[in-house]
């Protein structure tokens, strides 16, 4: 198991090499100059050329990736354009709350996509089975910034139950630890703070995890199904087991490994997802971050957080695939 | 000296599957007893009812669209079709225990079998885990499983099909049934492990007492192990008789058919194909004689006339117009 564990990180060198070469050369592509976006459209030609020189933007491609490759391997990303920051600082700054959205959004999608799925299945063709599935369609063709806007509207400016943007209200303390503000409240003890860390969690979570959720509970319905026409559900019934043990242990467990794959695919794209959140709900997290960089051509952060992203992406693969060992006794990684 | 009153008394049952085809009417009129320590065959080929009779027995008919339309099934003298649910899950796998055909489908394949073996007698048992553990232990021995201790840790797929099966009748006997309910429990083994299998059955009801209802498509298994037999087609009884009798002295023409197709333990299994033709459309029975189609003996009669079951000797019964029309010669 280890060893697998270590072979699949090693694995994930040439993968990652990938991505830098994607990173480096998509920012290539993209129309607009670096030089010019950072001077201004008054700046002279002479100007121009002169950044252009000091930046290496007339270098060969290659040598400019050679740069590139060097400071990202000693964890240094360069420094944003526009504000001269130090990006490698200013992602890990963002990260915590780009984690903590995305796996709200997750646990909200998993828990409840199961649940509706595996009582969809149990209930095949009751009102429930209709509702949720109905419901599911539904929520898989839903735009997010619809959704996202729909609920700042409903919540937050008709009824004003809910804050429409950031993480933690102005008035409200917090110390922080992790920079995951929900662990940090709980760490501290601070129950005013968990509650309006909830609040602020709750509509951005709702709008990242209603996608996913509506596919892992079509996912899980139908590999319930599935399950519990096999054999050894009519077994687990002969042998008079409890309804709850033959769906719960008996049947979730084996229909859990499709749902599974679901899951790592859906947390990749919820990556994606979380660019549009966090722009809507004015989230602090890396989306955001790379939002307002792709607008203003700063495309040494575009690059950095694409790597982020990227490596966040391989690292949640690779999580997938070892709990398929743990879920699915019958896989071995020789 | 077997103790003589039954166990297990199936009367008049009726299973049907409602299908916007037609009703199948695939357990149509079964009747039997089974005495303790008694092993009683049902034999007949796919399709017959002898795995939904089973199923029945065990309230287990996926319902819609099957439904037990009329029938007693009397386990103690007790109705279970007038059982709730909750009163048929204690009497599922403590009391009537079941094992299957297929021993790699029939075990869950992500669960290891110490979880599978103790989570039975947990639900029947006053014992705790560790207890449970322990009596996993002693089945595991008892089916002749080595190391049982550390082959309960394992996955269903770690063992061999023999092993796995031998693993399948530990779990049906954890709580000591009364009645085995065993369906075509050899049929996906090889040839020398299907023996192994019948003599561990044998042994372990000469041990334990219980009774076993054997399902199989295969009179050697038959003839191997059982008491009495009874022979289904299209969902009804045509010939019921002492083992001994009925190969002896067969008397359906349907009988004689599944005779002729009797593997011998040499040759490799194969399905009973001997008879000529196709099991009925259990939606669209042919008037008359069901088997009539496929008779060899078919008279005219045969095609109007339904037979019923007609006492021929003692305790042989027969299903066949062959022998009403003595029955008449007799009694006249
Ligand atoms: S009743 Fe007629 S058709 Fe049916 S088994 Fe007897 S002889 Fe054959």
């Amino acid at each position: 198991m280890l060893k697998y564990i270590i072979r699949r990180l090693a694995m994930l060198i040439p993968v990652l090499l990938g991505v830098s070469i994607l990173a480096f050369s998509l920012m290539q592509l993209i129309p607009g100059d670096p030089a010019r976006s950072m001077l201004g459209e008054k700046a002279t030609e002479s100007q121009l050329m002169q950044l252009r020189e000091e930046m290496g933007l007339n270098d060969p491609y290659i040598v400019q990736y050679g740069r590139f490759l060097g400071s990202v391997l000693q964890g240094d990303l360069g420094e944003s354009i526009k504000s001269k920051e130090d990006i490698s600082v200013e992602l890990l700054n963002r990260l915590p709350a780009t984690i903590e959205l995305t796996m709200f959004a997750m646990i909200l999608a998993i828990v409840v996509g199961i649940l509706a799925g595996v009582i969809a299945a149990v209930k095949q063709y009751s009102w429930f089975d209709n509702l949720s599935m109905t419901g599911a369609l539904f929520g898989v063709s839903l735009p997010i910034f619809w959704l996202g806007l729909m609920m700042i509207w409903l919540f937050s400016v008709k009824l004003g139950i809910l804050p429409a943007s950031g993480r933690l209200s102005n008035d409200v303390e917090l110390n922080t630890i992790t920079n995951f503000y929900l662990l940090d409240s709980i760490l501290t003890g601070n129950w005013v703070a968990f509650k309006d860390v909830f609040t602020h969690l709750l509509m951005p979570g709702v709008a990242l995890g209603t996608i996913p959720m509506a596919i892992i509970a079509r996912m899980t319905r139908s590999s319930m199904l599935e399950v519990m026409k096999q054999d050894y559900i009519r077994t687990a019934n002969a042998k008079g087991l409890a309804r709850h043990l033959i769906v719960f242990r008996h049947a979730l467990k084996n229909a859990f490994l499709p749902v599974l794959t679901v899951i790592g695919l859906q947390f990749g794209l919820l990556l994606g997802g979380a660019v549009l959140t966090e722009t809507i709900f004015s989230w602090p997290g890396v989306g955001r971050y790379v939002y307002l960089a792709v607008l203003g051509r700063d495309y040494p952060v575009v690059q950095g957080a694409i790597l982020i992203i990227a490596i966040i992406f391989v690292l949640v693969n690779l999580i997938t695939d070892i709990l398929y060992k743990y879920f699915d006794p019958r896989i071995s990684y020789n | 000296m077997k103790d003589e009153t039954p166990i297990l008394q199936v009367k008049q049952l009726h299973t049907h599957f409602f299908s916007k085809s037609g009703v199948v009417k695939a357990v149509d009129g079964v009747n039997f007893d089974i005495k303790p320590g008694e092993t009683l065959g049902i034999v007949g080929e796919s399709g017959s009812g002898k795995s939904i009779t089973a199923m029945s027995i065990m309230r287990l008919i996926p319902s819609p669209p099957g439904k037990i339309v009329n029938g007693e099934v009397l386990f103690k003298g007790e109705d279970l079709l007038k059982k709730s649910e909750k009163q048929m899950r204690k009497i599922r796998g403590k009391e009537i225990s079941m094992i299957f055909q297929d021993p790699m489908t029939s075990l869950n394949p992500v669960l290891t079998v110490e979880k599978q073996m103790i989570e039975t007698i947990l639900t029947h048992e006053n014992m705790n885990k560790s207890q449970a553990r322990e009596r996993a232990v002693e089945l595991m021995d008892l089916v002749g499983i080595p190391e049982s201790r550390n082959r309960l840790k394992n996955y269903p797929h770690e063992f061999s099909g023999g092993m796995r099966q031998r693993v399948m009748i530990a779990m049906a006997l954890a709580c000591n049934p009364e009645v085995l309910i065993a369906d075509e429990p050899t049929t996906a083994l090889d040839v020398t492990i299907q023996a192994q299998i019948l003599e561990l059955l044998n042994k372990l009801q000469k041990e334990l007492g219980m009774a076993i209802v054997m399902i199989t498509h295969d009179l050697g298994v038959v003839a191997e192990v059982c008491d009495r037999v009874m022979v289904m087609y299209a969902g009804k009884p045509v010939e019921f008789t002492e083992a001994n009798s009925l190969f002896a002295n067969p008397k359906h023409p349907y009988t004689w058919g599944l005779m002729n197709s009797i593997p011998k333990i040499t040759s490799k299994k194969e399905k009973l194909e001997a008879i000529e033709g196709a099991p009925p459309d259990l939606r669209a029975l042919p008037q008359g004689c069901s088997f009539a189609p496929r008779c060899k003996h078919a008279m005219e009669q045969c095609l109007t006339i339904d037979p019923s079951i007609t006492k021929v000797e003692e305790s042989h019964h027969v299903r066949c117009l062959l022998y009403e029309e003595t029955e008449k010669v007799i009694s006249t």
